[in-house]
């Protein structure tokens, strides 16, 4: 340490660091540092995702999956079945996706309220602000399969404590099915946003942490109340914030996997059937993995588009701004 | 904001029910951890009728818990390591050299975040299958596959934020290094890497944690084997039983290290995450 400050005062004048004053070495070092991440991603996730690409335009039934390089081209067929929404398969493929695209416009909206109710609440220092952070935080660092497996415990028909907290505030008659039926929607929104809104909130508190106390004050003098103070200071300033939270919470809850599959089990109900878990269905249980290739592809399509489109106005309205 | 008697109504109620909605859950798992079978099987009692510890003894027996935390332990562990060291040589490359293809390389990595998992799910399988028929390496049913395969989970989000991280130590700190004799990697060892501890434990944890609550992979690369936690707790219910007092016994043994953990090290998680989104 004691160097660092001997040669810390000659440095400023040039940028550059001194690894970079080295040619030879320069040129091939960043390489190979970056050399195991490159072929890890390759291998787990660019190979696999061109190789999908790939199985969506063959015909690969079960037929197939031994010797699966020679499972012979299907053309677009993969693509009319899983779009004709006519028959079975488009059909349950168009119902899934509207299933997850108002599970997960709910959940984000659900979840960022209560994360950002609770960090409004604790933007003031108060006693005991640390420990309600801190259990904010436990549903987020619980495994996601020991959180779901809990709340299907707890939305048990017969056994279960939502049935019977219902019960008893005289909301219902304690006979609610939850995990079946038109209510597991409901079901599933819940068990994703009691997880998912600790995020938010965690995201939005950081944030508001570095908005300059002054503001607020100059405000309190103005007569600004704390209502105003949020809408014309807070929300202004945590603009850029939001903007990558919302699209994560959004990416995440469309891609959700675990909550319907713990959740349900693989007999998912069909007004809890998300599209990832759809696909998967489609895939293992029918051994359709041409179709299953097929609905991928169009789901991160689909992706592609929404984040592309979602970065386009956002970009140009916080230009503008 | 200001502490006028409208807010701390406002705060009252707010944290009374998001800490109901948070505690609720964790309140049931852990009595009911502590109830013998019957209590589960029966309506829902906020309190155990007989206080057991049997579910704790019970669960290793009904299901080969021990066997699964143990294959769970050292698939994430191993990734764990695996991936921190990898994210540790991409950072310091993206943070400390500037090279051609630097912006594909950050922007192909951070955009397979984005891909749903299942998108990659089968085809990687499949990759897995060939490996075994031409090469002999068996990836599928052991943890080597799953090891690879996690590794890669929490890769872009770790050298994300420690790039972040070597970005905030002074330059002048590592090169003071190679004044001294220190080759870039001495630099990093001995400079770079210590001061930026908080950084390297924060996307330790986030690793494991990636590891140990993964469900869909382990769904499909195991067999009984290298089963790990995230399937084996379903096989508490059986045909005749569901034991939920094992289940939620177990489910609070898996949590417990996990918890710990991450709310030990919030701190630097909290800085990491935001980190990017604020800038």
């Amino acid at each position: 340490m004691a160097v660092a400050t001997e040669t810390a005062t000659p440095a400023p004048a040039k940028r550059r660091s001194r690894l970079e004053h080295r040619p030879g070495l320069n040129r091939w070092l960043p390489y190979a540092l970056l050399a195991p991440a490159v072929l890890l991603e390759l291998l787990i996730h660019i190979i696999p995702m061109l190789v999908g690409i790939w199985m969506s335009f063959v015909k690969l039934t079960k037929f197939f999956i031994a010797n699966w390089s020679a499972a012979p081209g299907a053309g677009l067929n993969n693509y009319k079945v899983a779009l004709d929404f006519n028959n079975a398969v488009g059909q349950g493929l168009l119902k899934s996706f509207g299933v997850t695209v108002a599970f997960s416009l709910v959940t984000v909206a659900f979840s960022w309220v209560l994360g950002m109710a609770a960090a409004v609440a604790l933007q003031p220092e108060f006693r005991g602000r640390g420990v309600v952070r801190t259990l904010f935080l436990v549903p987020y660092a619980l495994p996601a399969y020991a959180g779901i497996l809990t709340w299907n415990f707890m939305l048990q028909r017969d056994t279960g404590a939502v049935n019977h907290v219902l019960h008893q505030l005289h909301l219902n008659d304690g006979k609610t099915f939850w995990l079946i039926g038109g209510n597991a929607l409901v079901a599933l929104i819940t068990v994703a946003g009691w997880k998912l809104w600790t995020f938010a909130f965690l995201t939005l508190m950081a944030g508001m942490q570095s908005i300059p106390r002054d503001l607020y004050e100059a405000a309190s003098v103005d007569g600004a109340g704390n209502l105003r103070q949020w809408r014309n200071i807070t929300l202004p300033s945590l603009r850029p914030v939001n903007l990558v939270l919302v699209l994560v919470l959004f990416l995440w809850t469309f891609s959700d996997f675990n909550t319907p599959y713990v959740l349900f089990g693989t007999a998912q109900p069909p007004a809890g059937d998300l599209i990832t878990f759809h696909i998967y269905n489609a895939s293992f249980l029918t051994w359709n993995f041409g179709t299953g290739a097929a609905m991928s592809v169009l789901l991160l399509v689909f992706l592609m588009i929404v984040t592309g489109a979602y970065l386009l106005v956002t970009g140009r309205r916080s230009r503008r701004a | 904001m200001r502490e006028t008697r409208g807010f701390k109504i406002y705060r009252g109620v707010t944290l009374t029910v998001l800490g109901l909605f948070v505690l609720i859950p964790l309140y049931v798992m852990i009595t009911s951890s502590l109830k013998p079978l019957k209590d589960v099987q029966g309506a829902f009692t906020w309190w155990p009728s007989n206080l057991t510890l049997a579910p704790f003894v019970d669960m290793w027996k009904t299901v080969p818990l021990a066997k699964y935390f143990v294959n769970s332990t050292i698939v994430s562990v191993s990734a764990t390591v695996f991936s921190v060291a990898i994210a540790i040589l991409a950072a310091f490359a993206v943070s400390r050299f500037k090279f051609r293809g630097r912006t594909v390389f950050t922007t192909t990595v951070l955009s397979t975040q984005m891909f749903p998992g299942v998108l990659f799910l089968l085809p990687l399988f499949l990759i897995f299958v060939n490996i075994n028929n031409s090469f002999g390496l068996q990836l599928v049913g052991t943890r080597l596959g799953l090891i690879i395969t996690y590794l890669t989970f929490s890769l872009p989000f770790s050298i994300w934020m420690l790039a972040g991280y070597f970005d905030s130590i002074p330059r002048e700190l590592d090169e003071a290094a190679l004044v001294d004799g220190c080759g870039p990697m001495g630099a990093l060892w001995r400079v770079v890497l210590p001061a930026a501890r908080p950084g390297v434990i924060a996307v330790a944890i986030y690793s494991f944690m990636t590891a140990w609550g993964e469900v869909l992979f382990a769904s499909v690369m195991t067999t009984e084997a290298n089963r790990t936690l995230s399937v084996g707790l379903r096989q508490y219910s059986t045909q005749t039983n569901i034991y939920w007092n094992q289940i939620m016994a177990a489910a609070l043994v898996v949590s417990v290290p996990v918890v710990i953990g991450f709310l030990l090290a919030q701190r630097h998680f909290v800085a990491g995450v935001t980190a990017g989104a604020v800038k």
